[in-house]
């Protein structure tokens, strides 16, 4: 028979991750929820995962890569700077997503139990699926300035997508329990998201920093972009160092994160 | 001998009054407080690390005790603030508690609400899965009872229109009916009967007296409705400050809750001026007909509330009304000095105005009852409105009707002519 044990909270452990599992129906539920309410207010519907991308990317074409003449490691610019735009919104819609991800359902969270940690994996699950569906165009690309992956290329994609997803959830975690009790955070985020995206090689190679692009690589987003247009484009080796650096960085973002929500969990129904 | 089915063992729950101080807090404030004086930051955060600060606390619950058989249906009644809906929150693990533990041997099911998660621009159908998920039904489980759940909800034809293009009542029915169709071993439920028209609400009684009498289901149920909680629960328990004060068979319990717990025991009060007004409501209270101020009212007897009326500046066609409002928030009576005609309409010349209403005790059903009072300009302004100034209780009185049959907002004296 399942027994239930209430009592005062503790923080975060293995208990968890088999709760998240068995809560697993409802991870799939709110990420299907949150598709098909996306898909249904916005006109276009799905095209929408595919049209915003491909517009930045060509406008990003025209203005940087035609006008501004930007360096591009000697890859048609329209496909160097969409390699980078699409984990760049991954991230960043996926970061956005999860920091709101509490106050944006505060009315199950006062009614109903289940392990809040749901929440913001899904909001990154949704986030995954848009990533899918604006690859299409990177294939189209790719196929258009006649761009063969290397193998290896395709093996560490899984790997780039686990820091990526670390990372937003990581940091997306940390920002939702701030966000509970700080309601002003979600007005800074959008502007902080704007501003990253220019300090991560996305409209830019990391070369153009010369010696010091090694700066970037404090940013865990920079080695993913990175190593992406190289698997993908063939820009440089891949450099293993930087993909450890963004793995080890990102996980113990993510760990720091899970903490910090764990910790702050208990009274999210009490001040939210 | 079996286990009991709920065990709750010492259950305390303390909240922080600073958590409870209404609005949020704002990082910039905080950030700007600790740049403008970051030395004051450090002693009291040094202060709070070290234990020195004087928190102010309050215990909204504390030491609960108590244990539920499998297949009984108790209530839980008790006035505002009594701890009810913490209880209930720790019970349905939306906070946790500060001190004890709770054992539930089973699966459980808490409805706080109905149709909690709804999405309005999804269809019923979806909905219907959304919702039985949030619940904590498996998909397996919620397609094998999806016909009986839409049959029970009356919404066949809409099923597959977005929920929010549907009246408020087939939006409830839906909701409750998903929630009907759940079947954990305990179920704990907070006043989600107080929704939807009579008719449903009745069908909805119905089916949970049909859940617990057929299939032995452990139920807690939290409520303000008396008559609920004696149509479904054998025994009671009864909060006041967050402690139980008695438990028992629901009908003695029931009693002693009307006789003794008035949300306050205030039968008079000195109201908080309102000085920017031309005229405000100073005082109000309670008198039975022996002229003695009390918020206990028998049945039989006729009582009367009195206000106090303070005029700064004089005010011309002014009407003053008092309403009565009953423990689920119907109200059962209104009046006003304009009510025999507009004629009625008072001028107030500046000074200590009194007034006094006379109202017959045996109209009203035995219950707490809650006073509005109003003074204004008819359909043009409201000058001072206070609700819920004051509460008392009528009390169960010999002779009439006795309180389990308990039915009805009002009671209106009738001859049964044979």
């Amino acid at each position: 028979m399942e027994t239930t044990v209430i009592s005062p909270r503790k923080t975060f452990s293995l208990k968890d991750i088999k709760e998240i599992w068995q809560y697993r129906e409802l991870l799939y539920f709110f990420v299907w929820r949150d598709l098909k309410v996306r898909y249904k207010q916005t006109f276009v519907g799905v095209a929408w995962a595919v049209f915003q991308p491909f517009l930045t990317m060509v406008v990003f074409s025209i203005f940087f890569g035609g006008l501004a003449k930007m360096p591009s490691d000697g890859v048609p610019y329209p496909i160097f700077v969409y390699v980078g735009l699409l984990f760049w919104q991954f991230f960043s819609t996926a970061l956005s997503d999860t920091s709101m991800a509490l106050i944006s359902n505060q009315s199950i969270i006062t009614k109903v139990y289940f392990p809040r940690l749901i929440l913001p994996i899904s909001s990154v699950m949704t986030k995954f699926v848009d990533f899918l569906i604006a690859t299409l165009i990177l294939i189209g690309l790719m196929f258009y300035y006649g761009y063969m992956p290397h193998i290896s290329g395709l093996l560490i994609l899984p790997l780039l997508l686990l820091i990526t997803f670390m990372a937003s959830v990581g940091l997306g975690l940390f920002l939702a329990s701030i966000n509970v009790k700080y309601r002003d955070v979600r007005y800074a985020l959008p502007f902080f998201i704007q501003i990253m995206l220019f300090l991560t090689p996305v409209i830019y190679p990391a070369s153009i920093a010369g010696k010091y692009s090694f700066l970037l690589a404090i940013n865990p987003m920079m080695g993913v972009i990175q190593s992406a247009r190289a698997a993908l484009l063939g820009t440089a080796p891949i450099n293993w160092m930087l993909i450890n650096i963004s793995l080890v960085g990102t996980l113990v973002l993510m760990i720091l994160g899970i903490y910090i929500f764990k910790k702050t969990e208990r009274y999210f129904a009490d001040i939210i | 001998m079996e286990k009991p089915i709920i065990e709750i063992k010492n259950i305390g729950k303390k909240y922080n009054i600073t958590h409870q101080r209404g609005g949020y807090i704002a990082l910039r404030d905080v950030l700007m407080n600790v740049l403008k004086s970051p030395f004051n930051f450090i002693k009291n955060k040094t202060k709070q690390i070290a234990g020195f600060e004087k928190k102010e606390e309050f215990w909204a619950l504390s030491n609960i005790n108590f244990e539920v058989k499998k297949g009984e249906v108790i209530g839980i009644i008790g006035g505002n603030g009594a701890g009810k809906s913490t209880l209930l929150k720790i019970l349905s693990q939306i906070t946790p508690p500060t001190t004890g533990e709770i054992i539930l041997r089973g699966r459980v099911g808490s409805l706080l609400e109905v149709g909690t998660g709804f999405h309005p621009e999804l269809t019923g159908r979806e909905n219907i899965f959304l919702n039985g998920a949030i619940l904590g039904m498996k998909k397996k489980e919620i397609a094998k009872k999806f016909d009986e759940i839409v049959l029970f909800a009356g919404i066949e034809k809409f099923l597959d229109t977005p929920v929010k293009y549907y009246s408020s009542g087939m939006y409830v029915r839906l909701a409750f009916s998903v929630a009907a169709h759940m079947e954990p071993d305990i179920l704990i439920i907070d006043e989600v009967l107080a929704v939807g028209d009579a008719e449903f609400q009745k069908k909805c009684l119905g089916k949970m007296n049909e859940i617990t009498k057929t299939q032995g289901r452990t139920i807690l149920f939290v409520s303000h409705n008396i008559n609920a909680i004696e149509q479904l629960c054998s025994s009671t328990i009864l909060l006041k400050n967050g402690k139980i004060i008695k438990a028992g068979p629901t009908k003695e319990i029931i009693g002693e809750y009307l006789e003794n717990i008035t949300p306050s025991e205030e039968s008079e009060k000195i109201l908080i001026p309102k000085t920017e007004n031309n005229a405000f409501f100073s005082k109000i209270s309670i008198t039975n007909t022996e002229n003695k101020t009390t918020n206990k009212i028998k049945q039989a007897e006729d009582f009367y509330i009195n206000l106090e009326l303070n005029v700064l500046k004089e005010i011309q066609n002014t009407d003053v009304s008092v309403s009565l409002k009953n423990s689920q928030g119907v109200i059962v009576n209104f009046s006003s000095l304009s009510d025999k005609s507009p004629e009625h309409l008072q001028s107030f010349t500046p000074g200590i105005h009194h007034l006094k209403v006379k109202f017959f005790g045996k109209f009203l059903m035995p219950g707490v009852y809650f006073i509005r009072i109003s003074l204004h300009h008819p359909g043009t302004e409201n000058i001072d409105t206070r609700d819920d100034i004051l509460a008392f209780s009528i009390l169960n009185s010999h002779g009439f009707r006795p309180i389990n049959y308990g039915v009805g907002v009002v009671t209106i004296p009738n001859e049964w002519i044979l």
